[in-house]
């Protein structure tokens, strides 16, 4: 498969191995953060650890949508979708999220709700216009890569002139994440949590640049790479991590220059920037409040704010207090250090944001590589 | 004696099928004779008879039973009337039998057209008779508009299985090869490409096809050294394994690289998020056999038309955990699970 194989060569991998073997010091070690949920499902299905020396860890970020959307957001698209007049579309996945009391759209959809599976924004306007009798429903969730097509489908239903199309937003914002983890007590101040660098977003940089990182190399003293979803992409930017930590470097470099610039995709930020606003504060599953890391629709375009044409209240909602999802995002603990790591806790009865959806740092590592566990309880 | 009612002939055009079609009458009678007889036409069918009578084999016999709610009806390499005959022939075949015959029942939604019906009847005749199993009995129904999604089909098939052989999962021992017949994930591929809102361009075809000849070709190579066979249709090979690993209480190790995937299947899966380890098939199968067969079986399975693609992927593992593991082509190791859920396209 051309643009994809090239990526993905194993001969190629077997000389970054042996680059990044030759190159880490003994003695010292590489704590490196990746971001997003497409990079570590890139490092479970490719097996990337088996390619790496024992003192380069990788630490499973926060950096899957569906994760980490809290309980309450799911339950509130649980109660828009139970309205009779409501047709709420939605991206596969966020399907088997559970809300609380293990409610789910999946459930309520077999339950009688009119929910539909969409691939794109844009189906949910064209389901819109052809079935004016229903009050059409997208649930928008996402980083910076999904919120322009959101953005889209806002200015094509405004432009048809749609009255019966609405939004209901749960767009996040990326680097407000990656601070909230580097403020957090164990990173910064406690220090329990020693991270050496960042493997910075795919394809929410393709939107916001790598500029948007600098702050946190400068600011934290970090080195980050912004590099793409291929498992070569991975390791080429754990060898230019291993090298910036060697050299005492913090600086934003990036990998992936097939697709990224400094300043992003002017045009997407634009889009944005016209229909929504940030939020002061927006609960994250695992992360907890997070101050201006969520976006609302603008007062301009409230006509189709689904939280306000409906009412909708924010509905409270707990993870499960046993569970460890936070702590296993901050890289304080991992998925086996988890009571309810696959006993209570699996792929098909997710408890926490890990294990919802196949990028979950927890459903990662039980679906591609809960073997090694055994090796290591061994050994 | 009363002069033959007149009979307005069947509309297949522009007709539809409707509630009188199943009511026991004079209208369900014609819309058997002028379609399900005449597309599957055999002397047990020509007798009329609410049951086929036929001689016993000497020996085990096996039987299965299946039934086909694919959406859509139609679909690139196939329909669910070629689809409801490969299935069930393969499910008996997987027991390394050989099949006899086949019954079919269908549930019909008012209001479907009849040339949709004889399509579906026609591609069901077509198919019973390339591989040589008749469809010796049916039933027709017909449900309200809304209770149904077009037709749904249910076959049931009977077969023999030649003396001595005796496949389970239970004989799979440690060393064990495992054998894939061809390329995974054609058919998932291709009735998804054909799906209302998902609609792609590919000129993939489902693999849809019968794999008795195949079988009988294995089982004439090695047949006392094959442990089991399973046809990997939905959860697709992943499943099939796991399986498998689970009533034998083994352990699989695969490789990547071995296991053959077309570039567009490939290419689609990586386009929706999809992983082709777990995409369905229709037209192949996996084979546990001893070491020592292995490679006479392979030779054998290549000079079938259905299994020039045929690969060893793998062996059989001691692992009390019954896990399936696979050395990924880039160099690593993962696990092959079982699927949480419906395998649902990623949104990023």
């Amino acid at each position: 498969m051309k643009y994809i194989d090239e990526y993905r060569d194993g001969r190629i991998a077997q000389t970054f191995a042996r680059q990044i073997a030759g190159e880490v010091k003994a003695g010292a070690s590489y704590r490196l953060i990746e971001f997003c949920g497409g990079h570590t499902h890139a490092i479970s299905r490719f097996g990337i650890a088996d390619l790496l020396p024992a003192n380069v860890r990788m630490i499973h970020g926060p950096g899957c949508p569906v994760c980490v959307l809290p309980v309450g957001r799911i339950d509130m698209a649980i109660g828009l979708a139970i309205r009779p007049e409501v047709t709420l579309c939605t991206y596969g996945d966020l399907m088997r999220v559970p809300g609380s009391q293990g409610a789910s759209l999946l459930k309520t959809k077999a339950a009688g709700a009119d929910i539909r599976m969409v691939y794109s924004t844009l189906d949910a306007v064209r389901i819109a216009e052809a079935e004016p009798s229903r009050e059409v429903v997208f649930f928008a969730i996402g980083f910076e890569t999904t919120t322009p097509p959101t953005a889209l489908a806002i200015r094509l239903a405004a432009a048809k002139g749609l009255k019966n199309f609405s939004v209901f937003c749960n767009h996040v914002l990326t680097p407000a994440a990656i601070q909230s983890i580097l403020e957090s007590p164990e990173v910064r101040t406690l220090g329990r949590v020693r991270v050496d660098g960042f493997i910075g977003p795919s394809h929410v940089s393709t939107i916001i640049g790598t500029q948007p990182y600098e702050f946190f190399a400068e600011e934290f003293g970090k080195p980050v790479v912004v590099t793409g979803f291929e498992p070569l992409d991975v390791l080429q930017a754990i060898l230019m991590l291993v090298r910036q930590v060697n050299e005492g470097r913090h600086e934003v470099e990036n990998q992936y220059v097939r697709a990224v610039t400094r300043d992003g995709n002017a045009i997407a930020k634009r889009e944005v920037a016209e229909f929504f606003e940030p939020r002061k504060s927006f609960v994250w599953r695992g992360l907890g409040v997070v101050p201006y890391s969520g976006l609302r629709l603008k007062q301009a375009y409230a006509a189709f704010d689904a939280e306000l044409r409906f009412e909708l209240a924010d509905a409270g909602g707990e993870d499960n207090p046993a569970c460890e999802c936070g702590a296993i995002l901050r890289g304080v603990k991992t998925p086996t250090e988890c009571k309810l790591f696959g006993k209570l806790c699996t792929p098909d009865t997710p408890m926490g944001s890990c294990m919802v959806s196949s990028e979950g740092a927890c459903a990662a590592h039980w679906t591609y590589g809960r073997f090694r566990d055994r090796a290591r309880s061994a050994a | 004696m009363t002069a033959k009612a007149y009979r307005r002939r069947l509309d297949i055009k522009n007709g539809r099928v409707d509630l009188s079609h199943g009511s026991g009458g004079r209208a369900m009678a014609q819309l058997i004779t002028d379609i399900f007889h005449k597309a599957l036409d055999n002397e047990w069918l020509r007798r009329g008879n609410d049951q086929a009578a036929f001689d016993v084999a000497q020996g085990r016999m096996v039987m299965t039973t299946d039934g086909y709610v694919v959406s859509p009806l139609f679909f690139p390499g196939g329909d669910i009337g070629s689809l409801a005959v490969h299935g069930t022939i393969n499910d008996i075949a997987m027991g390394g039998a050989h099949p006899l015959y086949l019954s079919a029942s269908f549930i019909i939604e008012e209001g479907f057209p009849l040339v949709d019906l004889k399509r579906i009847a026609d591609s069901m005749g077509a198919a019973a008779g390339a591989a040589g199993v008749p469809v010796v009995t049916g039933d027709t129904k017909v449900v309200e508009r809304g209770k149904a999604d077009g037709v749904f089909i249910s076959t049931t098939g009977i077969g023999a299985v030649p003396g001595g052989l005796d496949l389970s999962a239970d004989k799979i021992q440690p060393g064990d090869r495992v054998i894939l017949s061809g390329t995974l994930g054609d058919h998932g591929v291709a009735v998804m490409s054909k799906r209302k809102n998902l609609s792609f361009d590919t000129a993939l075809l489902s693999d849809s096809a019968p794999l008795h000849g195949l079988v009988a070709a294995m089982v004439e190579a090695g047949g006392h050294h094959l442990r089991v066979m399973r046809d990997p249709t939905r959860g697709g090979l992943a499943a099939t394994l796991n399986e498998l690993a689970d009533r034998s209480n083994i352990g699989f190790r695969l490789a990547e690289d071995a296991i053959p995937v077309r570039p567009e299947v490939a290419a689609a899966c990586e386009l929706l998020g999809l992983d082709p380890l777990y995409v369905a098939n229709e037209g192949k199968l996996v084979a546990v056999l001893a070491p020592k067969a292995a490679e006479t079986v392979l030779a054998a399975m290549r000079t079938h038309p259905l299994g020039r693609d045929a690969a060893i992927i793998g062996e059989a593992i001691e692992d009390d955990h019954h896990f399936v593991q696979m050395t990924t082509g880039f160099g690593g190791g993962r696990m092959v699970d079982w699927l949480s859920g419906e395998q649902l396209p990623r949104i990023c």
